[in-house]
């Protein structure tokens, strides 16, 4: 592992290191680049992942302190948790469930496709599909996606065979185990999934794919990765040219240190990445760095997600098994005739019984709570994951009163629902019921909307820089060696679990930043 | 020593009833309790199976005996599993307790909202309880508590024991070979949309 000091203004500085910044700090690094990569978190591995969900979501979680308000029932619900994401090595890759679907050509182009729709602020990506398909298909070699690349699927669960029974009931065509970063053989130096039902609380055998022991030992091996574990970056700054030149951060032990930088990558993930560019506001950049179109921490996207629950009179047992190895892409289409534009995918899901009553059941209690959570064993559960509508007053913001640990302003998060996401939302639980009781579930239950788990477009790719934060290669308009990694770059949400997609554009991000900077443009 | 229930296993069942406690205060302020709850594992539990002795006791930091058998009654009114031993119960009322201990406003809290249920709440028929908690459910009191149940109860081995729930997978091979796919009652998926079990038939 390289050792950069602190005044060495030749290094890439990343902040942090999960799907973006961890396989951007790999592809650089393998290119002979130096990186400095500042991570908030500690390093775990699959030896310290715990099975104790409660102990597990302590050692992973961004527990941070954060503010909401607006109309989503999440700020009511989680008041303190507005995203369930991750703060450790290998960021919320630790946590994932792994399902990797591809966005859709038509979600790409939201703003021609959909229309001009009345209290939303959509706009089309500037990057081509086909060249987006051209890194979906290196990212999915790169994590070694099943069903793809003549991988075989996952084995069918007993939560997915519910799910497929369910489906083909009720007429869907497209109904597989999903496709997953996770190997169902040996493959890429991991071992395969041996069905723990612990996917969300780090995978034990390594199979599901993380930049914590992939990308990340891979990038150290080069000899040119210096990784910083427990840094809290809170501001970049800037020289009289404009550009920027270092990343001021807190160190394990509280103390400030300031890392001087060629070019800075951010990658926190779409609040944390928000935050920090609203934070690092100075003279020249009175409303925080790259926002002088205004459109950082703004049309922050979250998803339409909901869990719904079908309760037979025999055992499902869904704790065990691949959490999320189960799509249903039927309804991944954009059909205005069923009162919505966009699409969503349902997807099996379970929870851990810890978990189960007070995450993924509506409010409630007394005897009809406790008779629901009676049939815990004969579960089934499914996941809509939709398409949001990009909104210019959903936004991350800094909080005008509450601070954190050092004394920065926390992250306010603001969501009104579109009525086009409550009618999606609607369309997804009552299509899910009707699944589950055409094949004899004695009820249906439905969950709410946990926190936010994929968050996106808080600093979108926007081909004018009057729409957006970046270029098409997550370059700052307005800063030219300041760039954005993560999610955070997306010009719209799409439908699908958003990793896949933050790789690839990590692995374009990388070759682009090694050309400019080959080139001497950087 | 009073056996905790988390450890219930470990202790070999001896306990303290709560009578002795009370003529002995200089071995109470030893322990620096303040409170007890007792019980027996029924005869015929699966939990009873799980511990050497069916005797439990849970030692309080911070609330009474009758304040914490005023919370056992809350929390089995939240969330009434009537096959579901007491000692699970127990333990969600010790978790409490143990916030009253780190935070004086949870332990005014708590002990506000059991002057207000009163000592008649613990010994209620059901339904007078659900209308007493249905009356206070928008509280700060009633909130706390149910999320503290909902958190709490389904986390401990009896919980895991009573619902079926496995728990941790990896010590045991996960579950390739223990079940994750021996659903029956349902057709089969077809190998194109899913795919072949590593190492199976």
């Amino acid at each position: 592992m390289a050792s950069i000091a602190h005044n060495d203004d030749s290094a890439v500085v990343i902040i942090g290191s999960g799907a973006g910044g961890g396989t951007l700090a790999h592809e650089l690094t393998r290119r002979g680049i130096r990186v400095v990569l500042i991570e908030a978190g500690k390093r775990q591995s699959i030896q310290s992942f715990s099975q104790v969900p409660g102990e597990a979501f302590g050692m992973v979680t961004w527990l941070d302190p954060r503010t909401q308000s607006g109309s989503w029932t999440v700020a009511e619900d989680y008041p303190t948790l507005p995203s369930w994401t991750c703060k450790t090595v290998g960021g919320t890759t630790v946590h994932w469930t792994a399902a990797t679907p591809r966005i859709r050509p038509w979600e790409v182009k939201s703003r021609s496709t959909y229309g001009a729709l009345e209290g939303t602020s959509l706009i089309d990506w500037p990057v081509p599909y086909e060249e987006l398909k051209a890194y979906y298909q290196l990212a999915e070699r790169r994590l070694v996606v099943t069903r793809r690349n003549g991988n075989p699927g996952m084995p069918a669960s007993n939560n997915f065979k519910v799910m497929y029974a369910a489906a083909k009931k009720v007429g869907y065509k497209r109904v597989h185990t999903n496709h997953m970063a996770i190997n169902t053989r040996a493959a890429d130096g991991r071992g395969f999934c041996i069905q723990q039902g612990f996917c969300v609380q780090g995978c034990k055998t390594g199979a599901k794919w993380s930049t914590l022991y992939t990308e990340i030992p891979r990038a150290e091996a080069t000899g040119n990765l210096d990784l910083r574990t427990e840094c809290m970056a809170t501001r970049i700054e800037h020289g009289a040219d404009g550009l920027v030149n270092a990343v001021i951060y807190r160190d394990a032990s509280g103390a400030e240190q300031r890392q001087k930088a060629r070019i800075v990558c951010v990658a926190g993930n779409s609040i944390e990445t928000a935050r920090l560019l609203l934070l690092s506001e100075s003279a020249r950049y009175p409303h925080g760095l790259a926002n002088s179109a205004g459109h950082v921490g703004r049309n922050y996207c979250h998803h339409i997600t909901g869990f719904v629950w079908g309760i037979f009179d025999k055992p499902v047992k869904a704790w065990r098994g691949a959490v999320l190895a189960g799509i249903v892409e039927d309804e991944t289409v954009n059909d205005p005739k069923r009162g919505f534009f966009g699409g969503y995918h349902l997807e099996v899901i379970a929870l851990d019984l810890p978990s189960w009553p007070l995450a993924g059941l509506p409010y409630g209690w007394g005897r009809d709570f406790a008779s629901i959570v009676e049939g815990y064993q004969n579960a089934a559960g499914m996941f809509v994951c939709g398409e949001d509508m990009a909104r210019s007053d959903n936004r991350i913001s800094l909080d005008p009163k509450v601070k954190d640990a050092y004394g920065l302003p926390v992250a306010h998060v603001h969501v009104d629902e579109h009525d086009n996401d409550k009618a999606m939302r609607a369309h997804g639980h009552a299509q899910a019921e009707k699944m589950y009781l055409s094949i004899g579930a004695r009820r249906v239950v439905h969950g709410g909307t946990p926190p936010a788990t994929h968050n996106m477009c808080t600093a979108r790719m926007s081909a004018n820089p009057r729409d957006g934060v970046t270029n098409s290669h997550g370059q700052t308009h307005d800063i030219g060696n300041l760039f954005v990694s993560d999610g955070s770059a997306f010009s719209s949400p799409g439908s699908a679990n958003p990793t896949l997609t933050i790789v690839a554009l990590a692995l374009r991000q990388g070759e682009y930043l090694s050309r400019q900077m080959a080139a001497k443009n950087l | 020593m009073p056996a905790r229930v988390g450890d219930v296993g470990a202790k070999g069942g001896s306990h303290v009833s709560a009578e002795r406690q009370a003529e002995r205060p200089e071995r109470r302020d030893f322990l620096r309790t303040t409170g007890i709850l007792t019980g027996l594992l029924a005869a015929g539990s699966p939990l009873a199976l799980l511990a050497p002795s069916r005797a439990w006791a849970v030692d309080l930091k911070k609330l009474t005996s009758a304040e914490g058998a005023t919370l056992l009654a809350v929390v089995r009114t939240i969330a009434p599993h009537d096959k579901l031993e007491d000692a699970a119960y127990a333990l969600v009322v010790q978790s409490a307790d143990a916030d009253a201990a780190a935070d004086p406003a949870t332990l005014a809290l708590l002990k506000a909202g059991c002057q207000q249920l009163t000592a008649s709440f613990a010994s209620a028929a059901e339904p007078a309880r659900v209308q007493a908690l249905k009356a206070i459910e928008s509280g700060a009191f009633f909130q706390s508590m149910r999320v503290k149940t909902l958190g709490t109860l389904y986390s401990s081995p009896l919980a895991y024991a009573y619902f079926g729930y496995e728990g941790e997978a990896f010590s045991k091979g996960g579950y390739l070979f223990r079940g994750f796919n021996d659903l029956r009652w349902l057709p089969e998926v077809p190998l194109e949309d899913s795919g072949p079990v590593p190492g199976g038939k």
